[in-house]
């Protein structure tokens, strides 16, 4: 039970803090950009909210199986397949929550508006300064929203983690295909246990989401 | 030394077609309706808008058809209309972000924060500020910018009748002392008569009689 929880939870924080990095560029530009064409990139990254779990599994598994032009590129460097490896279920993960990262850092980028950029413009400061010292800090609840939602969505899934990672136990076996795999030989205790670890979570999870949000609301920050 | 602008060009739909020259000295206040293209005027001079057309600071060229010089190497200092302190810093914090990112000049810290009467805010952030509060701290800062071009649209609107007058007073003073080529927004005749020496009027993007 333990070495199921550590792989979950090093799963779900290793994703949350690759895609809070990889996500904000994204999402600023997404934010900024007066590109007609940023919103088909949105509505790709978007994706992953309303597409089974399996189907991006299934594309993640051929694309990080053995036969994938991508693990050729991989091969001089001793990696052939990262399918039913950890690392497989990072990169999938990172796919199936992007949206969860992106959404509310995209929201709380645009709600910074163009006024305190311009202040900081005029007082001299560049881009990337003007990024660094204004729009991050003033997004800083959005990136907290963002932790806390992929945090939760990569620490729930299933689907994406059964296809990619085979549920091996000691490898890639986290929480939620545990219970399946509780369930499927009959043990309904254990899984009932584990079943109430995770609702408890997700409750406790969704209270910080909302007061965060609250907080955002709030007219004296 | 002169301070040439000829800008003929199209904002969000909106044209704007003012040419003229002036001393770099002194105040020139801007007047107009809503509308009359004022504000796009001031963004234009900052570098916040690129409007076609000329702009020239002493010689040098901030923008012409193969120029632009980009707001932060503009060296302007810009007192926004409605206040123009950065939301996340304190009011110390925000003299901070300035002077850090500014090079030496004449306007000492100390004196300014003194002058504007807001040493005992220092520690405030900008949404607990009243209306005359926040355009005194917007003002020391855009001066501890060490400006070589201030840009002031509208910084009296949100005051009543007496701390208008008060501030009035004040910038009268301080501007007089500084000697900064100013641009002054205004919509109150008044206003522009007492503190400016030229007065250009705008109406409907372009300079009236």
């Amino acid at each position: 039970m333990a070495l199921v929880l550590t792989t979950t939870l090093e799963l779900a924080a290793v994703t949350t803090i690759l895609l809070l990095l990889l996500s904000t560029p994204l999402a600023w530009w997404l934010a900024r950009s007066r590109c007609w064409w940023k919103e088909i990139v949105g509505a790709a990254g978007a994706l992953p909210l309303v597409l089974p779990p399996t189907v991006i599994g299934f594309y993640v598994l051929i694309a990080l199986g053995p036969e994938s032009p991508l693990m050729a590129l991989l091969a001089p460097f001793g990696i052939e397949t990262l399918a039913f490896t950890f690392t497989g279920l990072v990169v999938g993960s990172l796919f199936y929550s992007l949206p969860f990262a992106v959404q509310p850092l995209r929201t709380a980028f645009e709600a910074v508006g163009d006024r305190p950029l311009e202040i900081a413009a005029t007082m001299g400061a560049t881009p990337l300064d003007r990024f660094v010292t204004v729009a991050l800090p003033l997004s800083r609840r959005g990136f907290l929203s963002a932790a806390i939602l992929v945090f939760a969505h990569t620490v729930g899934e299933f689907g994406v983690v059964l296809m990619i990672g085979g549920n091996i136990p000691g490898k890639t076996e986290v929480l939620s295909t545990r219970i399946y795999q509780l369930v499927e030989s009959l043990q309904f205790g254990e899984a009932h246990r584990i079943a109430a670890v995770l609702v408890a979570f997700s409750f406790i999870a969704l209270l910080a989401l909302l007061l965060v949000e609250r907080r955002i609301a709030s007219p004296h920050p | 030394m002169s301070i040439s602008i000829d800008l003929d060009g199209r904002i969000a739909g909106f044209r704007l077609s003012v040419a003229f020259e002036v001393p770099s000295q002194g105040i020139v206040a801007i007047i107009g309706p809503s509308g009359s293209g004022k504000t796009s005027l001031l963004r234009a001079l900052a570098g916040l808008e690129r409007i076609a057309g000329t702009i020239r600071i002493d010689g040098e060229i901030w923008q012409d058809d193969r120029t632009f010089v980009p707001p932060e190497r503009r060296r302007v200092g810009y007192v926004f209309q409605g206040g123009g302190l950065l939301p996340h810093l304190t009011v110390s914090a925000n003299l901070d972000y300035a002077q850090r990112r500014a090079p030496p000049g004449p306007v000492e810290r100390e004196q300014i924060v003194e002058r504007a009467g807001i040493g005992h805010l220092l520690g405030r952030r900008p949404p607990t500020l009243s209306g005359g509060e926040a355009q005194r701290a917007s003002m020391a800062r855009a001066l501890l910018a060490q400006p070589r071009l201030l840009l002031m649209d509208e910084p009296l609107a949100a005051l009543d009748a007496d701390a208008r007058q008060s501030m009035l007073h004040w910038l009268e003073t301080l501007l007089a002392e500084l000697a900064l080529p100013t641009f002054y927004v205004t919509h109150d005749e008044a206003e522009a008569a007492r503190l400016a020496y030229r007065t250009i009027r705008l109406a409907g993007g372009r300079m009236a009689a």
